[in-house]
């Protein structure tokens, strides 16, 4: 990355690290209704990945997903919108916290069935390589789905029809609250199960937005280039619990404490310094990242509940819910 | 063009008029190119499509409807083959959490415009997790167009207008009625999605059947007919959307209502259909409604015990003298 790429980056990283704790600040509130899963301390896998990619590429997240809706060009206000119940949501209000979507930039939804997305991932690839195009899909999910039976299903047909399709763990070393080691037959559960279907299988540091972007773009190239699918694990470590539940009280502290010395923010940061960016530069992105958040918030708090009949629309391609004559 | 075309080269025929039409419907399922599906109802696809646009899969169900859920999402018409109705069950997740949620919950922003073609139903000694009737599963779940053709020339019409469907549509293909035949079908032939046909007209009770429901209620009209009793039949073609409207119409006609479904009881599409009747047409009626449905036990092997339980011509007939004496 280029020193003006990583500040983007780290800008972008700082719009999210604000969100997740405005999301947080304003469940406290009462604002925010249902639950939410935030990806505080996951943002340099979604942001990197991003940077990695072309805007015609598609991506599919999972419940723990604002940070894609963000990194694919959703703004804090209509993510922040969407989770408190405003007409301007993202998804009108009817979608919440874990189904975030912006399909106008390929962003195809955040799903909320564990594994679930992993084959529509490999629809998306097939679609466009039917279509003659040279688009790739990208499946992000946690370590938890690794387990489930939609995972492996859809590995093996990426890999049997040679799809440009890459999956991304983003391993952050807990099924909810249960150590993935603990569930899991082999050590590293994304990667370790790539050989089983003959696709490459990796591990990057997925706080460091740098690694995570290079090594991205290395597989989506291989895809591209009509090589087949690919596995990626990407490391790291939630700030906030599984969901708003959780305290993540089952986590020693020093593992905690370690995790968040490394941080994927200070990580951009250290990395913005040392190629030679001011630190006054470095602040003022901060700066833009809390005033845009901070006005985001206040923005979907002055934004309109849905009209009640809203609740009866979508639901069919002409717009209306008829079921009967 | 032959004389007569079977329901199961209907379906084949079916899907590939669409697919000369449009470049982007594709087909995918287990066994269906080369070996032209379990069932023959995709046969001789492949050779005239090419694997471009016919894709065996693997025993992978949640991958295959995953795949087309994805595909539909990115401006593909695809056509999912799940062998047997009963292993709807393995992809559950997309039927009834993924694709008729997706649109709703992102307010609108993509269509899945897919078939899931299925062969449902009993009546061929398969046992019980090869014969189910499992169109009520699928009846459940707001956001699925529902279709269950009984005839070749609907099997091809009906294809039609689910292909071209920018809904997601549940296919139910009767084994029962595969072998049966029908009248050649026009070009360009489209049956509408949620338009019930009466197919035989009556004056004394209404019959309201689905796919190999309606030969089963036509015997039984035949029957009634030398007792002196008409019975008009209603093929409802579709549960969702359900043409309630034609049903009342021909309730008007008849005060009289009996449903013939070949899902359990428990749970079956009738108890929907009747309670709308209950709540818009109980002035239409002069009797107490019967449902003959399937017994609310899983699906037994031997013909003696399946025929125990699936509706039958005469179960019909008992149900509709039973309505003589109001």
């Amino acid at each position: 990355m280029e020193p003006a790429e990583l500040l983007a980056a780290y800008e972008q990283m700082a719009v999210i690290r604000r969100t997740e704790k405005a999301a947080h600040d304003l469940f406290l509130q009462g604002l925010v209704k249902g639950t939410t899963h935030l990806a505080a301390g996951h943002e340099a896998i979604a942001v990197g990945a991003s940077a990695a990619l072309r805007p015609d590429d598609y991506v599919f997240a999972t419940y723990r997903g604002h940070h894609h809706a963000m990194a694919r060009g959703a703004t804090p206000e209509e993510c922040l919108a969407e989770l408190m119940s405003r007409a301007t949501g993202l998804c009108k209000a009817k979608g919440g916290s874990m189904h975030l979507t912006k399909a106008s930039t390929g962003m195809l939804g955040s799903y909320a069935i564990v594994g679930a997305h992993l084959p529509m991932a490999v629809g998306a690839a097939w679609s466009a390589r039917l279509r003659g195009t040279d688009r790739i899909a990208v499946a992000f999910f946690g370590d938890g789905a690794t387990n489930i039976g939609a995972f492996h299903e859809a590995l093996n047909l990426a890999a049997v029809w040679k799809l440009p399709v890459l999956f991304v763990c983003e391993n952050n070393l807990y099924m909810e609250y249960t150590p993935i080691a603990d569930v899991t037959a082999v050590a590293r559960p994304a990667a370790d199960r790539a050989p089983a279907y003959g696709i490459p299988g990796e591990v990057v540091d997925g706080n460091d937005v740098v690694a995570v972007q290079e090594t991205v773009a290395r597989l989506a190239a291989r895809a591209r280039a009509g090589d087949g699918p690919a596995l990626l694990e990407a490391r790291t470590y939630r700030h906030f619990g599984h969901s708003r539940a959780d305290p993540a009280t089952y986590r020693p502290a020093e593992e905690v404490e370690r995790w968040l010395k490394h941080d994927p923010l200070d990580l951009a940061r250290g990395r913005l310094i040392e190629s030679g960016v001011p630190e006054a530069v470095v602040h003022e992105a901060d700066e833009r990242a809390t005033t845009a958040v901070q006005k985001a918030v206040e923005a979907a708090k002055a934004a309109p509940a849905p009209d009640p009949d809203e609740a009866l629309t979508d639901v069919w391609a002409d717009g209306g819910a008829a079921w009967r004559t | 063009m032959a004389d007569v075309i079977s329901y199961r080269e209907a379906v084949a025929e079916g899907i590939a008029r669409e697919m000369r039409r449009d470049p982007n419907v594709v087909c995918l399922g287990e066994d269906i190119g080369e070996a032209g599906g379990v069932f023959k109802t995709t046969a001789g696809l492949l050779k005239e499509f090419g694997p471009e646009r016919v894709w065996d899969t693997p025993i992978s169900e949640q991958a295959i409807v995953g795949a087309a859920m994805g595909a539909a999402m990115t401006g593909m018409r695809p056509v999912a083959e799940i062998m047997f109705s009963d292993f709807l069950a393995c992809c559950w997740d997309y039927l009834a959490n993924e694709i008729p949620k997706v649109r709703y919950m992102t307010g609108g922003q993509v269509t899945v415009p897919l078939v899931v073609r299925t062969a449902n139903g009993g009546g061929l000694g398969f046992g019980a997790q090869h014969s189910q009737a499992t169109e009520n599963w699928a009846f459940t779940v707001p956001g699925l167009k529902i279709a269950a053709p009984a005839t070749p020339a609907d099997v091809i019409g009906m294809m039609a207008a689910a292909i071209r469907s920018d809904d997601p549509v549940v296919f139910f293909e009767h084994k029962g009625l595969l072998a049966a035949k029908g009248a050649p079908v026009p070009p360009d032939h489209v049956v509408e999605l949620g338009r019930a046909a009466v197919v035989r007209e009556g004056v004394d009770v209404t019959l309201v059947a689905l796919a190999s429901m309606v030969p089963v209620a036509l015997k039984a009209a035949e029957l009634l007919s030398g007792e002196g009793v008409e019975a008009e039949v209603v093929d409802l073609r579709c549960l969702v959307p359900l043409d309630v409207s034609t049903v009342l119409a021909s309730l008007g006609r008849t005060s009289r209502l009996v449903t013939v479904e070949e899902n359990p009881y428990q749970g079956g599409w009738g108890a929907t259909l009747v309670s709308v009747v209950a709540d818009e047409g109980f002035g239409l009626l002069d009797a107490p409604v019967r449902r003959v449905a399937g017994e609310c036990v899983p699906l037994p092997f031997a013909d003696a015990l399946e025929e125990r339980v699936i509706p039958t011509v005469e179960k019909v007939v008992a149900a509709v003298r039973g309505l003589a004496a109001y």
